[in-house]
C-alpha cells in the first residue's frame, strides 16, 4: 500500500452529514476491472451539470480547492456501499486525508488501503478549521499520522487517535498480504485444529 | 457469560494483532461488480487463492433481468467485461460458481442462505455492504472492500478491529400488515443513520423470535443503513429447521454435531452489551421514507416533517417535497419490488395478497424482480407470477436489477416506491426520488397510484379494484 507519514495541503470544506459512497462515486461509473480511472467521476452528481460541464457552485471546482489534499466533512462520511472505488476516486483526485467526526466502517478500512487517512475529529474541531479555511482558502492544513496531529493554517493543533494496526501498516506502506503470508504456519495450524472442531466450515 | 458475537469472534481469532485480530474467514462470496477487481488484482500480483473450496461466486449485480437474457447482457457499459472476468477467474480457479443461467442463481445475499453457504457461527464476507443480510441465519457476515477481498483470497483471513456490541430488542408483537421492513426502518429512524457506527448488532426480543428466517434476513440486510457492519439473529430452532437439507448444509452425523454446536452459540442469559436499544412493536405502523437517508422515515399515517437540520432541507429539495405533506396519497410513477432486502418468497406473497384481483393504476410502471431464480420458480409454482402479471407488473429474471443505477435510465426523474434499502440521491437513477417501504406497501401504492396503506386493502373485505385515484387507496377505477 501507498505509505503515509504526513501531508500538508489545502483543505476543502464539504461539511455535510451522511455523504454516502454513491455520492462520492455513483454506481454508473464503477465500470471496468481496473484499479484506476475513478478520479474523473469523483462526486459526479454534484461536480458536473447535467450537460457535463463543471458545476461552478461545487466547492471542488473552485480554486484553490481543486488542488485540495484534505477534505473536511461531517459525521458518517462514506456511509453506504462498500465500493472501494470511493477512496480510489478521492485519492486520484488528490486527497490524502479526510477530517470528519465519524465514517462508514467499510469505507474507513478501504481508505487505509488506498493511501488516505480518515481522521476522526470532533465536529467542533472540523468547524474551527473550516472557519479558518473560509477566511483564508489557501491556508495549509497538516495531517501527521506519525504524531497523530492535525495542524490548522493558524497553527492550532488537534490530536487524534488512529487504530494501531492500520496506522503501522500505512506508516510503513506494507504489503498486507505479504505480511499475513508470513504467518502461514500459524494459519495452517489454526485451520487444522478448527477443521477437527467445525468440519462443516470446510467443504 | 458471553454474547453470541463474542463466542463467534473468539472462535475465529488466529492471532491478536494488538487493536485488531487476524480472523479465519469461513466463506468468501464474490460477485461481478467488485469481485472482478479482486480476482484481477490477485492474478496481477501472481498469487493464488488459498482455499478455493471456501469461495463462492454468483453472477447477479450487473447481469440483465430481461427474460431470455444473454450470458453477458447488462445495462452497464462495462458489465460484459466485468461479468466475463469474474466468470473466467471463478472457473479457472475452481470456486463454487453460480452462473447467470444456473437454476440456483440470484442475488448473493438471497442465494447464500438458500443454499446453506451461510450457516450459524460462520464468518462470511463479500465485497458488498449488505453482506450482513445472512446474519439472519446466525452467520457473522460483513461487507469488505476489494483489497480486503484480495487478502481473503490469498490467505483466507482478514485483520479486523473488534467492534462494540449492541442489542436491539424488538419488544411486543407486530400487528397484522406490519413487517420486518417496517421494524428496521423504524429502528433506523430512532437511532439515526450513523447510530450503529462501531457496533455489531444483535437483534433480539419477542418480535424477532416470532419472525421466520426471511424476515430476519430483511432485518439484518439493513444493518449497514445505520452503519452497523454486522447484524445478526443468533440461531434457534427456526434457523435449524430452515437450514436442514440445503445443498451446502452439513449432513448426517456432522449435521447433528453442527446443530448442537450452533445452538450453543446463543447469547448467554446475563451476558452484557455495550448498548441496549428498545423498539416497541405493539404500536408499530407501516413505515415509508421521505428523504434521501433511511433515517428520514415516518409512519404511513404521518406527514413529511419540518426540517430539523440542513441535511433535511437538502433532502426535501431533492425529493421535491414540502413539510406537512401526508405521505399517504403522494403520487408515485414507479412501484418496484426487488433486491436483497425484500424479494424473497414471503415478500412476493405479501405483495400478491394485495394485488390479487386488482390492477396497477394507469400510468404507474410496476416491476417485480425476484430475489433469486429459486424464488422465482417457487412463486411461479404457486401462480404468483400470474397475479403480478395480471395486475400489470413486469415479471423479470433474478438479479440486482433496478436497485442501483448501473446504466438503465427507466427511473430517471421519477418518484419510485421501492422495497430496496437505499434512498440516496441518484441511487436508482438520475434525479430518481426513492421512497423505501415494505412489499405490501409498494403493492398497495402500485394499485392506488400513490403511496397507500396496504392494511386498508388486505385487512378489510375485498373491495372493488383501485386505480386512477391518487388520494385514496380505495379509489374506484
Ligand atoms: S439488490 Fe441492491 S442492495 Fe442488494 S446486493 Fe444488489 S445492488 Fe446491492
Amino acid at each position: 500500500m501507498e505509505a503515509f507519514i504526513r501531508v500538508t495541503g489545502i483543505a476543502a470544506p464539504l461539511v455535510r452529514i451522511n455523504i454516502d459512497t454513491d455520492q462520492i462515486i455513483p454506481t454508473l461509473f464503477l465500470g471496468g476491472t481496473d484499479a484506476k480511472g475513478y478520479g474523473a467521476h469523483l462526486f459526479h452528481g454534484w461536480r458536473f451539470l447535467p450537460d457535463g460541464r463543471p458545476n461552478p457552485e461545487f466547492v471542488l471546482n473552485q480554486p484553490p480547492f481543486d488542488r485540495a489534499q484534505v477534505l473536511l466533512a461531517d459525521r458518517n462520511f462514506g456511509c453506504g456501499s462498500s465500493r472501494e472505488r470511493a477512496p480510489k476516486a478521492l485519492r486520484e483526485f488528490g486527497f490524502r486525508a479526510i477530517l470528519a467526526p465519524s465514517y462508514g466502517g467499510i469505507f474507513f478500512n478501504n481508505c487505509y488501503r488506498n493511501g488516505i487517512v480518515p481522521v476522526e475529529l470532533p465536529i467542533e474541531a472540523v468547524r474551527e478549521i473550516e472557519a479558518e479555511v473560509d477566511a483564508n482558502p489557501s491556508g495549509q492544513v497538516t495531517v501527521d499520522l506519525e504524531s497523530q496531529r492535525v495542524t490548522s493554517p493558524s497553527g492550532e493543533s488537534y490530536s487524534f487517535t488512529a487504530p494501531t494496526t492500520l496506522r503501522d501498516m500505512l506508516l510503513a506502506g506494507v504489503d498486507e498480504i505479504e505480511l499475513t503470508l508470513g504467518r502461514q504456519s500459524e494459519i495452517e495450524q489454526f485451520r487444522e485444529k478448527d477443521r477437527a472442531r467445525r468440519p462443516w466450515a470446510y467443504l | 457469560m458471553k454474547t453470541f458475537f463474542e463466542k463467534v469472534w473468539q472462535d475465529h481469532v488466529i492471532t491478536s494483532l494488538g487493536d485488531a485480530d487476524l480472523l479465519q474467514v469461513d466463506r468468501l462470496v464474490l460477485h461481478e461488480l467488485s469481485g472482478s477487481q479482486a480476482v484481477r488484482a490477485l492474478a496481477e500480483a501472481n498469487r493464488k487463492p488459498m482455499a478455493k473450496e471456501q469461495v463462492f461466486t454468483v453472477i447477479e449485480h450487473l447481469i440483465s433481468t430481461r427474460p431470455g437474457r444473454g450470458p453477458t447482457e447488462s445495462a452497464s457499459k462495462s458489465g460484459p467485461i466485468m461479468i466475463e472476468t469474474t466468470r473466467r477467474a471463478s472457473i479457472d480457479w475452481g470456486f463454487h460458481f453460480i452462473d447467470y443461467n444456473d437454476p440456483r442463481q440470484g442475488i448473493a445475499h438471497v442465494v447464500a442462505p438458500e443454499l446453506g453457504i451461510a450457516f450459524p457461527g460462520a464468518t462470511l464476507v463479500c465485497c458488498d455492504s449488505h453482506t450482513s443480510t445472512v446474519g439472519g441465519v446466525g452467520a457473522l457476515a460483513w461487507g469488505i472492500g476489494a483489497s480486503e477481498a484480495e487478502h481473503v483470497l490469498a490467505t483466507q483471513t482478514l485483520a479486523q478491529s473488534r467492534p462494540k456490541t449492541m442489542r436491539v430488542n424488538f419488544d411486543g408483537k407486530l400487528q397484522p400488515g406490519v413487517y420486518a421492513k417496517d421494524m428496521i426502518l423504524a429502528l433506523i429512524g430512532q437511532v439515526g443513520a450513523q447510530g450503529g457506527i462501531g457496533y455489531a448488532v444483535e437483534y433480539a426480543g419477542e418480535a424477532v423470535r416470532a419472525l421466520p428466517i426471511e424476515g430476519r434476513l430483511t432485518l439484518c440486510n439493513m444493518a449497514i443503513e445505520f452503519q452497523a457492519k454486522y447484524g445478526f439473529v443468533p440461531p434457534d430452532a427456526v434457523t435449524l429447521e430452515y437450514l436442514r437439507g440445503r445443498e451446502f448444509s452439513p449432513k448426517g452425523e456432522i449435521w447433528d454435531a453442527a446443530a448442537a454446536y450452533w445452538l450453543s452459540l446463543a447469547t448467554d442469559p446475563g451476558a452484557t452489551f455495550d448498548l441496549e436499544v428498545h423498539v416497541d412493536c405493539n404500536t408499530l405502523a407501516p413505515q415509508v421514507t421521505w428523504g434521501t437517508s433511511p433515517q428520514q422515515v415516518t409512519s404511513i399515517e404521518g406527514s413529511v416533517p419540518r426540517p430539523g437540520e440542513a441535511a433535511d432541507e437538502k433532502a426535501l429539495g431533492y425529493m421535491r417535497l414540502e413539510a406537512g405533506t401526508p405521505l399517504a396519497g403522494l403520487k408515485v410513477d414507479v412501484a418496484y419490488i426487488g433486491s436483497c432486502t425484500n424479494a424473497r418468497l414471503s415478500d412476493l406473497r405479501a405483495a400478491a395478497d394485495v394485488l390479487r384481483g386488482r390492477k396497477v393504476a394507469p400510468g404507474v410502471m410496476a416491476i417485480c424482480v425476484p430475489g433469486s431464480t429459486p424464488v422465482k420458480a417457487a412463486a411461479e409454482a404457486e401462480g404468483l407470477d400470474r397475479v403480478f402479471i395480471d395486475a400489470g407488473f413486469e415479471w423479470h429474471e433474478s438479479a440486482c436489477g433496478f436497485c442501483g443505477h448501473i446504466g438503465d435510465n427507466r427511473f430517471a426523474d421519477l418518484r419510485v416506491v421501492s422495497t430496496t434499502n437505499r434512498n440516496f440521491e441518484g441511487r436508482q437513477g438520475p434525479k430518481t426520488r426513492t421512497h423505501l417501504a415494505s412489499p405490501a406497501t409498494v403493492a398497495a401504492s402500485a394499485v392506488a397510484g400513490c403511496i397507500a396503506d396496504a392494511r386498508s386493502m388486505t385487512l378489510s373485505p375485498a373491495l372493488p379494484q383501485g386505480g386512477g385515484s391518487h388520494t385514496s387507496p380505495r379509489g374506484s377505477a
